[in-house]
């Protein structure tokens, strides 16, 4: 049979987001994979050097819906660090509370959708209402359900009440029991092991190669976790392990993800337990000093880097973001080579894609042009900041 | 007769297709969120489709970037007749938080015709399956909604 080349996406029912993936098929396998980003490019980057940085903390969060309290918490740290400003200890808590719930509800959700790219939709129904407990405890102390707006400059802006650690207690245990479930599903359930053993290998050095970040290079057995690596907010304090496995493949993704599960459990129980007293924030300046400063959290999906430099206005001059779906995207190519067409969502949902937050500029150079030329940041920067002003943009 | 046995079956089983013209994917897990056993948006006939050439309903979420414009369109096209647009969430509505963005063009309603839009950043997935119930309920009394 002929090579076939198969153009899906923008707009396709296995994903959630536009994207387009151009594969090029010998019969059923896959021989090569190419990805095509940039459709949710919003241009975020540019937008936060238009607006304070109290006015940021909103858009940092709208990145990405779903790991939305990694960024901000990136934003407020760097915003932070350069202000030289140490934030309660209290508040610290508090936000490794929402760092954990966070992951729990991220989990649940993409143990949802792997469920549904592979016909299994029970698993998508069962996991999603669980879910629906993280989502509550979220929007009982912070009031929202997804962006959740809990972070200031200097600290958070709601308290955790006696009444509400209770009910986080609560609902942690009904988790723990639900997750034992899903682990039994992942391991033993015949629906899945048969889609999912053996599907979109990744050897461990490969993955390295390729500078894979969170789950995807844990299944792969590379003990990666910016928690442990890097600590920040008060990981310093938890006792947690990091979880890998070597299986290299979906299935190994899959259980990753189940049981990293129940280590946010248990540091959710940690965290409520000895959870400090005092105050919840510190006033900030609204101006932040000239200064750069840089910061890595580990979002559900692996790390999520962030950059700032300030120019003592009360607006950022530089933002940059990157996100570990954008980190992950190489290896997925990598896992899709020589497999089967019907492999080929599950293999991308297994990296738990997140394109809202990753989406770039792409530009495609047609025949011949005149080569590029290799400038350094600097003149760059210039060069942007002069090429907006020509056009009547303000920054 | 024959008319009235098309509009029944459309109110009762609005068939969406969900797309995501550029959003933080808030309102799109919201979107979600009202389909799961809680709200089971089913119970009203609601069912997802993956095909714009199955759909009754387009469930739009986003602000348009540049690159998703022409896409948009042409999905819309695709759909049959009659076809009803809602759009989920404030960024969808009028650009919301990313108004001034150099990538967006800000609010689905410049692009195609909306017929319902239920704001909220996100809104929360009862709201959503309220506001499918209320563009039904417009639907059925007859007319454009
Ligand atoms: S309305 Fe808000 S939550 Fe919904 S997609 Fe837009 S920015 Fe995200």
């Amino acid at each position: 049979m002929g090579i076939v080349k198969l153009p899906i996406g923008p707009q396709h029912p296995a994903l959630k987001e536009p994207e387009n993936f151009t594969i090029t098929l010998d019969g059923e396998r896959v021989i090569d994979v190419d990805i095509r980003i940039g459709y949710t490019h919003r241009g975020i980057e540019k937008l936060m050097e238009s607006r304070t940085y109290t006015q940021n903390l909103y858009l940092v969060e709208r990145i990405c819906g779903i790991c939305s309290y990694a960024h901000v918490e990136n934003f407020t740290q760097n915003v932070e660090e350069i202000l030289g400003l140490q934030i309660p200890k209290r508040a610290e808590y508090i936000r490794t509370l929402f760092l954990e719930l966070e992951r729990l509800h991220s989990h649940f959700l993409w143990l949802g959708v792997a469920g549904h790219e592979i016909g299994f939709d029970t698993l998508f129904m069962y996991t999603w209402q669980d879910r629906e407990v993280v989502q509550d405890l979220l929007e009982m102390i912070s009031g929202n359900r997804v962006n959740y707006a809990m972070n200031a400059i200097g600290g958070v802006r709601r308290d955790v009440s006696e009444e509400h650690r209770k009910k986080v207690l609560e609902g942690m245990d009904y988790l723990e029991k639900r997750t034992e479930y899903y682990k039994e599903v992942a391991i033993n359930e015949k629906t899945i092991l048969a889609r999912a053993e053996n599907v979109g290998i990744l050897k461990p050095k490969v993955a390295l190669k390729l500078a894979a970040v969170g789950p995807t290079a844990r299944a792969s057995g590379i003990m990666v976790d910016i928690r442990k690596d890097d600590p920040y907010a008060s990981y310093p304090d938890i006792p947690f392990d990091v979880i890998t496995t070597n299986t290299n493949d979906v299935l190994g993704r899959v259980v990753v993800r189940v049981l990293e599960v129940f280590e946010s459990i248990k540091i959710i129980r940690y965290l409520m337990g000895h959870l400090p007293d005092g105050e919840i924030i510190t006033k900030a300046p609204r101006k932040v000093p000239e200064g750069e400063s840089i910061s890595h959290t580990e979002a559900p999906r692996g790390e999520d880097f962030h950059y700032l430099r300030s120019n003592g206005t009360e607006k950022p001059e530089r933002y940059k973001v990157r996100t570990p779906t954008l980190a992950n995207l190489p290896a997925v190519a990598e896992m899709l080579k020589e497999t089967y067409l019907a492999d080929v969502p599950i293999i991308v949902a297994a990296i738990d894609p997140c394109m809202g937050c990753m989406d770039r500029v792409l530009l495609l150079k047609k025949g011949k042009e005149k080569p590029g030329e290799l400038i350094d940041g600097e003149r760059l920067r210039r060069y942007g900041i002069k090429w907006y002003a020509e056009r009547g943009w303000k920054a | 007769m024959f008319k009235g046995l098309v509009k029944w079956a459309r109110i009762k089983s609005p068939w969406i297709l969900h797309m995501n013209c550029g959003s933080c994917n808030g309102c799109d897990i919201e979107i979600l969120a009202a389909l799961i056993p809680r709200l089971d948006a089913e119970r009203f006939g609601v069912l997802l489709k993956g095909s714009p050439r199955h759909a009754d309903v387009l469930v739009c979420t986003g602000p348009v970037t540049k690159q998703m414009k022409e896409r948009l369109k042409r999905v819309y096209d695709q759909m049959p007749e009659p076809k009803f647009v809602v759009v989920v969430g404030q960024c969808g509505s009028s650009g919301g938080i990313y108004q001034g963005a150099y990538g967006v063009e800000g609010g689905i309603d410049k692009v195609i015709p909306v017929n319902a839009y239920i704001p909220g950043c996100p809104p929360r997935p009862d709201a959503i399956a309220d506001g499918l119930i209320k563009l039904l309920a417009s639907i059925a009394k007859g007319g454009n909604p």
